[in-house]
């Protein structure tokens, strides 16, 4: 008999029980919440006269709709214009005050994007299992963690029985081999392992993600992959406990202390795949080949090296891809075999789930120290994931940096990832963008994304277009 | 949740892989703390030609002749017919909601992504995976006749074509009960309730790790 893989195990050790048809219960430790996913749940559980199974289970923050201007900030939920938005954000108040579950409200120093928020409290810890009524709950699995993405009705389903029905999905192994070149990162990465496998390669599998270039990167290098598992499809990544896990959790407000602590590291300590575990499905890359990566269309799986240009839809002989291929042209404005280098910028955002930790900002800042965002480059900000990334990077004076350069420093919050709040990108406007999604309208009503790292948009808000980063630090 | 047994209807064809849930419904709209009322921005960005808000009138907007949506041949459309990766992106179930608000019951694609797939069965929509041969002849044939008409049995796991030519499909066991039932998940769940007590009281002296509370 072959050994478990990682995924195995936490399922294994999760199992409540199974039906005949494989149609399984799984015990959830962690339930994050936000404002836009989780009112209708609530209010199917007021409805029902049903309560939290166990409400300390469950942690919170509003994260999507709030607004990112110090002025709206100062202001507490009066700065929330938008009457709608401001609807969902006190719902989720008064949603976790009546069920008394923990949140970190709106004017909590420790808010932010609840991927960041979670890791950086210690409320994601390895072995767990974790969802969220978002699909970048993916992220969690950089410190070991099986979480995955729920819709609204599963949402109500784990607060009312602390568990998720699903069948379980296969094991699929992406493999990074050797070491990224200096200069190329995490970003780079899971761009080419998207690009390679595409948007659905990794559908009805959790991946993990293994192989020396993976295991080389901090663990906020981690998040950025596992954040985007999603966009290859999968609802879960995963990545084995190592030492960097153990350490970058040791410490955490929610972490435990003391003998449980040393208990609990024992125990993360097996958290990785056996050697002779099977995997559904392999795929190898060799890190030595990944360049920075750009995407030019409408879908992750668009995407290209910054020496590269754009597919030519004649080149393309399946219909239904060329098809594709020919609608995101046309949504984006671009012609197939233009260079990347010769796409030109309107804005720029610095920001989101994926890359808005401390380790992006200071990717960025370093990039952009000492010079001046291009004049043709209309709006340029930074937006820490968190109320802690944000003090951290004021701490090491990255905000002054930023600032002298021409980009605003914001507050921490979803901003225009996915533009639910003000902070919307313009109709046919280009934006380079550290976010997770290049969808029409994604970030704007007509608005044209291109997903990059975040030292590549730092790099492109000072040229006014896309430059390999390596040319210029 | 509202049964499933028999639906016949008009078949609509969104001819473009990889719909994705922004697509489907607008980040604008995600607003709302109802489940209910998202039909009229189903499609949004594509189905008018301006931007819409939550507050907009939707029945003074301009309408983008040239959707497939708009087209009078396809009014009353109650099945989807979809290319790859229909429904990837965000979990948000307001996709779903939106599509069952417009009318829609039944979708029919080569394959979906899968959160998307798990929302719909949770509010008594079925989506259907048939393979690319099939798909490109019911384009075809949606396209070639105005009017096309589909029969899904989901008990009999068939698809009926207006020739009476049949198409059978796969369905997860307990999803297609829980459909044909209008069975509600949690009910179900709790009726495991002792099951999952027991196996929180071990798992808790396994791993007391998991269980610090976030009252603090």
């Amino acid at each position: 008999m072959s050994g478990k893989t990682l995924y195995d195990k936490i399922w294994d050790a999760h199992l409540v029980s199974q039906r005949e048809d494989g149609t399984s219960l799984i015990y959830i430790d962690r339930h994050l919440i936000h404002e836009v996913t989780s009112p209708q749940a609530f209010e199917g559980l007021r409805l029902a006269g049903r309560l939290p199974w166990r409400a300390d289970a469950n942690f919170a923050t509003p994260d999507h709709n709030i607004p990112t201007t110090k002025s709206e900030r100062d202001q507490g939920l009066e700065g929330i214009t938008d009457p709608v938005s401001k609807i969902q954000v006190t719902t989720l108040d008064n949603n976790c005050d009546e069920f008394n579950i923990f949140e970190l409200k709106m004017t909590d120093m420790r808010q932010g994007i609840v991927h960041v928020v979670g890791p950086e409290q210690g409320a994601t810890l390895p072995g767990m299992s974790i969802v969220c009524g978002d699909s970048h709950t993916s992220t969690h699995g950089a410190l070991g963690a099986l979480a995955h993405g729920i819709g609204t009705s599963e949402v109500e389903h784990v607060l009312a029985t602390q568990c998720l029905m699903q069948k379980k999905m296969k094991n699929m192994r992406v493999q990074v081999n050797g070491f990224l070149k200096p200069g190329v990162t995490a970003k780079d990465m899971v761009l080419a392992i998207i690009g390679r496998i595409g948007t659905a390669g990794g559908t009805g599998c959790t991946i993990e993600f293994a192989g020396d270039a993976v295991m080389a990167l901090s663990i906020e290098g981690r998040m950025t992959v596992c954040n985007m598992a999603i966009e290859a499809g999968a609802r879960a990544g995963l990545i084995a406990v190592d030492q960097s896990t153990i350490d970058y959790i040791e410490g955490r407000p929610f972490a435990p202390k003391g003998e449980v602590w040393e208990m609990a590291v024992q125990a993360w300590k097996h958290l990785v795949s056996d050697p002779d575990a099977y995997f559904d499905e392999i795929v190898e890359l060799e890190a030595a080949d990944i360049e920075p990566q750009v995407t030019w269309g409408t879908s992750p799986e668009m995407v290209a090296s910054i020496n590269g240009s754009i597919p030519i839809i004649t080149d393309e002989s399946d219909p239904t891809r060329r098809e594709s291929i020919s609608l995101a042209l046309d949504y984006m404005g671009l012609t197939g075999g233009t260079s990347i280098k010769d796409i030109k910028l309107d804005c720029i955002f610095i920001g989101s789930c994926t890359n808005s930790r401390i380790e992006d900002l200071r990717e960025a800042a370093k990039v952009v120290e000492g010079k001046k965002v291009a004049a043709t480059v209309e709006v340029a900000m930074v937006v820490p994931g968190s109320g802690l990334v944000k003090q951290q990077a004021e701490a090491e004076g990255l905000d002054k940096i930023f600032i002298a350069a021409g980009l605003e420093w914001r507050e921490p919050g979803c901003s225009m990832c996915l533009a639910m709040n003000a902070d919307q990108l313009g109709d046919g406007k280009h934006c380079a963008s550290t976010s997770n999604r290049n969808f029409e309208g994604r970030q704007g009503f007509g608005g044209r994304t291109h997903l990059v790292s975040p030292a590549m948009a730092a790099a492109a808000a000072i040229h006014g277009h896309f430059v390999d980063v390596r040319d210029f630090t | 949740m509202r049964k499933f047994s028999v639906e016949q209807g008009l078949v609509l064809p969104l001819d473009r892989a990889n719909v994705d849930t922004d697509f489907i419904i607008p980040k604008q709209f995600l607003k709302s703390i109802k489940r209910t009322g998202f039909g009229v921005n189903l499609f949004d960005e594509h189905r008018y030609l301006d931007k819409g808000e939550p507050d907009s009138d939707n029945s003074k907007r301009p309408l983008n002749p040239d959707f497939v949506l708009n087209q009078p041949r396809y009014q009353g459309c109650k099945i989807l017919l979809a290319r790859d990766n229909f429904g990837c992106g965000s979990s948000r179930e307001h996709a779903p909601w939106a599509l069952d608000d417009y009318g829609f019951r039944v979708m029919i694609a080569p394959s979906f992504a899968d959160i998307f797939l798990n929302n719909c069965f949770k509010n008594g929509l079925l989506p259907i995976v048939v393979n690319q041969e099939t798909i490109s002849e019911l384009f075809r044939d949606t396209q070639a006749d105005e009017g096309y008409s589909l029969t899904v049995d989901l008990a009999e796991q068939t698809i009926t074509r207006p020739d009476g030519n049949v198409i059978a499909f796969e369905v997860d066991s307990f999803r297609k009960n829980c459909l044909l039932n209008g069975l509600d998940d949690i009910g179900l769940t709790l009726e495991e309730a002792d099951t999952i007590k027991a196996f929180e009281d071990k798992w808790r002296q396994k791993s007391p790790w998991y269980f610090t509370s976030t009252s603090v």
